[in-house]
Parts: C-alpha cells; structure tokens; sequence
C-alpha cells in the first residue's frame, strides 16, 4: 500500500522536476522582486531611521521600538483606527443584511431577475477611484443646497462613503448569497414546507443555517476590505475636514488606516519614514489576523464536507 | 386556491420594489452621463438637472474636447498605457502563474510547498506594507514603465493566481498526463497541449479578475511608474480632480464617462463569466 502511494505521479514529476527554470523561474523572480524583498526589508526599516532607503540607519537597541511607539503615541493613527474600525462594523452589518436580503428576494423566482443581478452588480467593475469622484459629485450636488460640502463635515464623508461602498459591496455579496441560496437543498424546504412552516420559519430555521458558510465568507471579506479601503477614500473626503487638536496636532477626521500610513510617510519630519513603516507593519499584522481567521475557517468547512 | 393569489401579488410587490432600487442603483451613471454634457459652472449648482441642448447649461462636446488635453497630460495617452499595462499584466500572470501552478502540483518538493505556503500568505498582506520598498525596488529595476510594470504585478498578484490555479490542477486526474507522457509528450508538450486546455475556465476566471484588479488599480502605478512620462487613467482622473486648485468639473466628468464606457461595455459582453470569476475568487481568496 505504501509502495503505491509513493510511485503514483513519479513518472510526471521525474521528467518535471528539470524544467525547474522554465517552470518556477519567471514566477520566483517576480516573487522575490514584488513581493518577499519588498516585505523583508518593509519589517527591517520599521526598526531604522531614514530618509532615503539606501541610507537607512538602524535604531539603536535602547530605542529599538521607537517607531512602533510614535505610531502608538500618533494621535492621527488611533483616530484612523477606530475611525476605520467604526466604518468597517457599520458597513459590515448594512452591506451583508441588504445583500441577503437582494439575493433572497432575487432567487423567489421573480421576472427579470438576471436583469436585476446585472444592474447591482455593475459598480463592482468600476475602479475606486472614479467611485470616489462620481459620488462626491453627486453628494456635493446634495449638499450644495444646504450650503455645504462632504469635505466640511465629518458625518456627511463617514455616512458618504457607507452609501458609496453599500452601492459599490451589495452586488458583489450578493452574488456569493445567491450560490448559497441556490445550494439549499430543495427536499429540505419541501419538507418545511409539509410540514406546515410558514416563510419566516423557513428562512430562518432552514435557509439561514444552510448559507452559513456563505455568510461568514462575505462578513470575512467585507470586514478585510473595509480595513483594507484606500481609493474610495481618498478619492471621496481625502481625510477632509482637518481638526486640530489643543496640542497642535493635525487630525484629519475622514482619514482611515491605510490612508494615515500613506500621509505619515509624505511628512517632512525626520522620523516619518520609519513610523510610517511601522504603522504599516502594525496594520499587516491587523490584516493578516483577520484573513488568516478567513482562511482558517474556510478550511476547516472544506474538510467537514 | 387563494394563496397562489396572494403569493402572485407578493411577487408583484417584489418586483416592484427591486425595479426601483434598481433605477436608484443606475442614477449615479446617469449623473455622469447629464453633467459630461454640462458647462463647468453649473456642474456644482445644478448637478441633478437635464442639460437640453440649446439651455444656458448645454456644454455640447465642448467638454470631452477640452478633456482630451487638459490637466497637461493627453488623455489618449493614459487610455493607451492603462490598456498595455492591463493586457501584459493579465497575459504576463496567466502564463507564469499557471506553469508555476502545475509544476508546485505535480512536482510537489520541499521547495514547492515553501513557495506554496508564501503564496497563500501573501494574500493576506495588504499592499501598504510593501509600497514604499516595493516603489523602491521597482525604481531601481527599472521596473517604471509600462511595458516592464507587469513584472512588479506578476510578484505581487500571484498569491492569488498561484492558489486558484493549484486548486484546480490537483482536481484533474493524473492518468491523463500520464497517458500523455506514456505517448512520448515531454512535460513542456504536456502543459501547454494537455493541461492549459483543461484550465481554461480557471484562466478566464483568474484573467477577470486580474484585468479588473490592474485595470482600477491606483496606488500601486501611482507609486512604481514614472509620473513625467506615464499616467493611467486612474492616475490621470485623481491628478485632475486632486492636485489642482480650480477643477473644471464639466471637463472631468467628462473624461469618467469615457472611463466607464468601456468597462461597462467589457461587462455586459462577458458579464457570465466575470460573476462566475469573482465568485469562484472570493469563495477561495
């Protein structure tokens, strides 16, 4: 038994094995140049004081955490937290509960339902960017009237960029909602069904359960992408309005992570570079924690079948 | 008798509801459409009204015109290396991550899985962590123009890609190649005459997703490539409505139009396949 096991696919991988550079080459080069270089040296100059790269000097050992530090101290960066942290939650609940709701109401075998699908999911292929400018267009073409602007008040760019991302996000769940629903066992819901269930029962004692892994899939993602935003910010408030602070700190009030580690290293400050870097490790390690729980669950689910 | 009744109307009321959010869902396209064709001073003013031709309003062309040269960069020009770099990325990705792919499945050493395990682990690493060294690098590989750029996509999106094509490799059966390599196919004949027909539907889905990733993408060539020179048409709009004091919002408009334009034309034809290859990427990602 063992003996199979160890010839099955030998014959493949003995003539393979050669073609290495062929293969492997152009994929570990880029690799190497796009990804685990850059990665490397991105958790070195965390710990090093620079302006430019080349010229990175190393913190000495008493201060050696002096950048994780100053991006702690950074009251801009434990704003852009919860700020992040808030928006990520709110949209997190309105994008999952309207997709489910658009999916569920999509697979009641209705007329024109792919026409339907079509429309919501079509903001999904259009870039951040212009997302940002249409809808600060259209939120300015509002708020113009009240005479103000989405850039004069926080509330308006945080309830701003939920409607842009529920618009943008609801097509997209929706169609990982709609594969859910459709795997619902069909003899499951006949039996509700005889059994004299009304609908809400049935949604909520058989369809919920059997979508789960659906939901958990798309809370997963909206959560990683709402950490994760950057255009749509950026191209919607910018971080607009600042404030600042008694201390004379400037905090910009729309201003999410990835964004506060974009403008930390643009800063004159002798010391930006390298706490830019270290905020940025801090926000991978926050990311990562998150999509490593992802693929975690999504594995476990895949051995249970 | 009565309930089918009452389940119709319901039905009605359904499609009733989804009809409006609907039409809610295509009037921020529709706004682009009125005020490409808006004079400027009236885009802010009067954002939701009709420009008809001949009103004070009407801008005619007159916008597109302006938006081809203003902001001191042709337009045409970022339309032009937004298409090279999207078409050599994708192609670029496609066939370097599904022979990678093929070769970490079948070949399955010590080394593969090491790669394997770092593909998988790059997909978790948000780009803010690598941008400043990953510009860096990229700037001194020369790396900074269209045409070599997709060399920084190919390192940076092949977590993904690797992953999605493993996947599937390891689903099709061993005999076939082997009856292949029994038949005297070396494995380069193997691959390419054997295997790639059978990943097709797993390029297209990866070859969707990526066209939309480096399509939209913003920081990544805002950062890598050379600013003087090359501009996508995301870097393009962000430098129009971001860097300079007084925005013609008539002409800028003008110039999202012509950027969504093809993209919902790219939707609407291959609409099938990109739900199927956004839903297999985010059910597996």
């Amino acid at each position: 038994m063992k003996r199979k096991k160890l010839t099955r696919g030998n014959t493949i991988r003995r003539s393979t094995r050669r073609w290495f550079p062929l293969f492997l080459g152009p994929v570990v080069a880029a690799f190497v140049i796009g990804f685990i270089w850059p990665f490397i040296q991105g958790i070195y100059l965390s710990f090093c004081q620079f302006k430019l790269i080349k010229d990175a000097k190393p913190l000495g050992l008493d201060n050696l955490f002096g950048n994780y530090l100053r991006a702690f101290k950074d009251a801009s960066f434990t704003h852009a937290f919860w700020y992040t942290a808030m928006y990520a939650v709110v949209s997190l609940v309105l994008i999952n509960v309207l997709a489910f709701a658009v999916a569920y109401a999509l697979t009641q075998s209705i007329k024109g339902s792919n026409i339907f699908r079509t429309v919501f999911f079509m903001p999904n292929l259009i870039g951040g960017i212009v997302l940002g400018y249409i809808w600060s267009m259209i939120f300015d073409g509002i708020l113009s009237r009240f005479s103000t602007s989405i850039v004069l008040e926080s509330k308006y760019g945080f309830w701003g960029l939920i409607i842009l991302m529920c618009w943008q996000q609801i097509g997209y769940m929706m169609i990982i909602y709609i594969a859910g629903l459709q795997a619902v066992p069909e003899d499951m819901l006949e039996a509700a069904r005889i059994d004299g269930a009304s609908k809400s029962q049935t949604l909520f004692r058989v369809t919920i359960p059997n979508v789960m892994p659906s939901i958990t899939i798309c809370m997963f993602l909206s959560l990683t992408n709402g950490f994760k935003l950057f255009d749509q910010n950026l191209a919607l408030t910018a971080g607009k309005p600042i404030i600042t602070q008694p201390g004379g700190t400037m905090i910009k009030t729309t201003e999410m992570l990835a964004l506060n580690i974009y403008t930390t290293y643009y800063n004159s400050n002798i010391n930006a570079h390298g706490t830019a870097q270290a905020k940025a490790v801090i926000f991978f390690i926050l990311v990562a924690g998150l999509g490593l729980a992802q693929l975690a669950y999504t594995r476990k689910k895949e051995v249970q079948q | 008798m009565k309930g089918l009744a009452s389940e119709r109307r319901n039905k009605m009321i359904l499609s009733i509801i989804l009809s409006v959010i609907c039409i809610i869902y295509v009037l921020p396209v529709l706004a682009v459409l009125i005020n490409s064709f808006k004079l400027n001073t009236f885009v802010k003013t009067d954002t939701f009204a009709i420009p008809l031709p001949g009103s004070e309003m009407w801008a005619g062309v007159d916008n597109f015109v302006k938006g081809m040269t203003f902001g001191e960069y042709p337009f045409w020009d970022s339309v032009k290396y937004s298409v090279i770099i999207t078409v050599l990325s994708t192609a670029l990705i496609l066939v370097g991550t599904s022979m990678a792919a093929w070769y970490i499945a079948r070949v399955n050493s010590l080394f593969c899985k090491i790669l394997y395990f770092l593909c998988v682990f790059s997909m978790v690493v948000p780009f803010q962590m690598v941008m400043f060294t990953l510009s860096n690098t990229a700037d001194q590989l020369k790396l900074n123009t269209p045409w070599t750029i997709p060399v920084v996509y190919l390192g940076f999106g092949a977590g993904l890609a690797i992953f999605m094509f493993v996947g599937f490799v390891k689903s099709i059966p061993l005999e076939i190649e082997e009856a292949a390599a029994i038949d005297g196919c070396g494995p380069v004949r193997t691959f390419f005459m054997v295997v790639v027909p059978m990943l097709k539907p797993t390029m297209i889905s990866v070859g969707i997703l990526e066209i939309m990733w480096v399509w939209n993408d913003y920081l990544l060539p805002y950062l890598v490539l050379d600013l003087e020179k090359y501009r996508t048409i995301t870097i393009h709009i962000q430098y129009l409505k971001g860097s300079y004091g007084t925005v013609d919002l008539g002409a800028t408009t003008a110039l999202i139009l012509l950027s969504i334009i093809p993209v919902i034309v790219f939707y609407l034809t291959c609409q099938k396949h990109i739900i199927k290859g956004v839903a297999a990427g985010a059910v597996k990602g």
